[in-house]
């Protein structure tokens, strides 16, 4: 076991897949001798030559369509776009071709693509690089959305990811990239896509998040502990498909629930999973279900993103209004 | 038979292509030793405006120096630094009038700044206050893109306008080597051929995209020659030299407020400095001899010593104009500090021309957030 980042994870789960299979390519912006703006394919070219590991041209669409065609050709392409903000660069490639290849094929072809994309919050981008867009791509049949919120979970789901046969869009949050390290084994493991984590036991409120967020959540819940109440933090990890067995089990066990998203309110994840609780778990519910999310602007200017950004206080203040129900 | 012709015709292709790319030389007027190399290329200007360019790079030097130090203090934000570009920038930005407008990429502020834009709301848009991108009225401006590529077609919509309405004006956009790789820049370029729009394109040739070096992001020999593909006049300069940048983007304008379209313009530059101020480490992608090389082709050096040599410029001139940028430096930063902190209450007010019913609701809610 090793104390690693999420970053250093992640690069870890590359450096396995690079190894375990030859067909994995990686490529993007910057990633091949600069090891990425972030540093997440450290090394990764050095280790495995510049035909696995590779720069790109500047153009977002072009990488797409190269995974999708490389894809074709049998190999497994791990694409980086180098801000999820500029995933409208490449929507078509992602959304109007890849997400529907297995689809409009019949079945004959299909497009084993991830896409790695650092996005959110707090870190004091420019813009269009912190957006949380990821309601944009789990909007789409056809693709899986993961974003982790640890070191272990990084490592275990992006190996799944590399190794899915569909398209799974790959969500790293930059704010949790070096915020913490965490105990990850060296060897490879897989978390399945589509299982959520209790991160928190609790028996008198749910809250429903991913990314970022379940931190917020956790301070949140730890703080309202204090106050004598027990909640629950349930992780998603997977946007899409979520896992609503698991949360169903939760909501079914408190009664009281809170989804809590970074992005702004207007029709994102959050609104998707409460219209799951209401239509299978109505009669478990205590009361509403709130939500806790941005407001319905564009992401923030950096200077107010402090405000704009949900924290573990917006957490609790929603919590108390279900609590007190 | 048959089999001849197939070969003559493949090796026709290969030959068209080196005809064209031998074509493309690059147009230098002032060399590294400040001496006109072709006289015939010398644009007119005025000893005064001669001195008026080499203060504007004097001054975008030092507030590059300035505003470097100012946000490793944490006292700006995003920065995008320029020392390296001044001829590519600030020639080609005096080559224009007033009434044209500028679609920048996010490295192309000086521009910005000599067209009108007040220092202070520079330093804002560093900051990311959103008064920082409010373009004062007049200031034929609009704010640094962020997503590389998106100016160039909007330049060409900018230049079709401008030819609709008869006006005597040009759209200048600037990209980097790297902006060329991408599908608006050859969509920004074919367009306005296709409409001859009175639009000027410059790709700002400093060698690197980030790390990634010019060679990885195309086959082609040189950036200007896209431009035959396009179908418009395309020419590579010597980014570095100011009476070449100028001249070229002079001849371009005259062109398109002639109605005769579009022109795309590569400058060879280099930024001295990191990428951006979030991080960047050049030394992991350039070496050290490159810089020098290209250190010695400094603007400001050639500059100084074409002007000194016709008496035009000496050690008292550039002093009085450190100090003027240091002053003015010093006077924005104050008023970007005193100007009020940006509300999520003021975001939410430019979302729409009329706030929706559902924006209004959360805008109480964070009008008494903020008000704590
Ligand atoms: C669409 C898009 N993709 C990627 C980026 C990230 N990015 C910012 S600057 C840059 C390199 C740009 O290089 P170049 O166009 O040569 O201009 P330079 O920075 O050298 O002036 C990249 C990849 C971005 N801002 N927008």
């Amino acid at each position: 076991m090793a104390q690693m980042t999420m970053i250093q994870a992640i690069t870890d789960a590359m450096r396995n897949e690079l190894r375990n299979d030859p067909n994995v390519l990686v490529f993007g912006e910057d990633v091949g001798l600069n090891g990425g703006v972030f540093r997440a394919t450290e090394g990764l070219q050095a280790e495995f030559g510049e035909e696995r590991v590779f720069d790109t041209p500047l153009a977002e669409s072009g990488i797409g369509g190269l995974a999708i065609g490389l894809g074709l050709q049998g190999f497994r392409p791990v694409m980086e776009i180098q801000f999820f903000g500029f995933v409208y660069e490449v929507m078509d490639a992602v959304a109007g071709q890849m997400a529907r290849m297995r689809y409009r094929s019949g079945g004959r072809y299909h497009s084993p693509v991830t896409i790695r994309s650092p996005f959110g919050g707090g870190v004091h981008t420019p813009e269009l690089h912190a957006d949380s867009l990821e309601g944009l791509v789990a909007q789409q049949p056809g693709l899986k959305v993961v974003i982790p919120s640890t070191p272990y979970d990084a490592k275990g789901l992006l190996i799944s990811a590399i190794r899915d046969n569909d398209p799974v869009v790959f969500l790293e949050h930059m704010k949790l990239y070096r915020s913490f390290r965490q105990e990850v084994p060296e060897e490879e493991y897989m978390i399945p896509i589509g299982k959520a984590d209790v991160k928190r036991e609790g028996t008198d409120m749910s809250i429903i998040t991913y990314g970022a967020m379940v931190h917020e959540s956790l301070k949140a819940a730890e703080e309202l502990e204090k106050e004598g109440h027990s909640v629950e933090v349930v992780d998603l990890r997977t946007i899409m498909p979520f896992d609503i067995e698991t949360i169903i089990a939760s909501v079914e066990k408190t009664g009281r629930v809170i989804v809590v998203q970074e992005a702004q309110r207007q029709a994102g994840m959050a609104s998707q999973i409460v219209a799951e609780i209401n239509e299978r778990a109505i009669l478990s519910l205590e009361a509403p279900v709130l939500r806790v999310t941005a407001p319905d602007t564009v992401f923030a200017f950096s200077q107010a993103e402090s405000v704009w950004l949900p924290n573990y206080k917006d957490v609790i203040e929603a919590a108390k209004k279900v609590l007190t129900f | 038979m048959a089999s001849k012709t197939k070969k003559t015709t493949k090796a026709d292709a290969l030959q068209q292509l080196e005809k064209i790319e031998d074509q493309f030389q690059t147009l230098q007027i002032l060399n590294e030793e400040g001496e006109i190399v072709n006289e015939a290329a010398m644009p007119d200007l005025t000893n005064e405006q001669l001195q008026e360019l080499m203060t504007r790079m004097v001054y975008t030097r030092i507030l590059d120096q300035r505003s470097i130090s100012l946000n490793r203090q944490g006292r700006l934000g995003f920065y995008a630094p320029t020392a390296g570009q001044e001829a590519s920038q600030l020639a080609s930005q005096f080559a224009l009038e007033k009434e044209d407008f500028i679609l920048p990429g996010y490295r192309d502020v000086p521009q910005l700044i000599w067209h009108g834009l007040p220092l202070a709301q520079a330093f804002l848009f560093s900051r990311g206050h959103f008064k920082g991108n409010q373009m004062p009225e007049g200031v034929n401006v609009i704010s640094p893109q962020i997503i590389i590529g998106a100016q160039y077609i909007q330049a060409a919509g900018v230049a079709l306008g401008m030819k609709k309405r008869g006006a005597k004006s040009v759209a200048i956009t600037y990209t980097g080597d790297g902006g060329a790789s991408q599908g608006d820049f050859y969509e920004g370029i074919n367009f306005a051929g296709a409409y001859k729009a009175p639009a000027i394109f410059i790709v700002q040739n400093n060698r690197f995209a980030i790390s990634t070096p010019v060679e990885k992001q195309s086959a082609a020999k040189t950036i200007a020659q896209k431009a035959v593909a396009a179908g418009i006049p395309g020419i590579q300069v010597d980014g570095m030299d100011p009476l070449a940048v100028y001249a070229a983007v002079s001849e371009a304008r005259e062109r398109a407020v002639n109605g005769e379209g579009p022109t795309l313009i590569e400058t060879l530059t280099y930024r001295y400095g990191p990428h951006t101020m979030a991080g960047d480490d050049p030394t992991r992608y350039r070496s050290s001899d490159l810089d020098n090389e290209w250190e010695k082709k400094d603007p400001l050096v050639r500059f100084r010593k074409f002007l000194e040599k016709k008496d035009l410029w000496n050690e008292e001139k550039e002093n009085e104009v450190i100090e003027k940028a240091k002053e003015d430096i010093k006077e924005a930063i104050k008023i970007a500090d005193e100007t009020a902190k940006q509300k999520v209450t003021d975001l939410m007010s430019i979302m729409y021309e009329e706030m929706p019913p559902h924006l209004q609701e959360q805008y109480e809610i964070y009008k008494e957030k903020e008000s704590k």
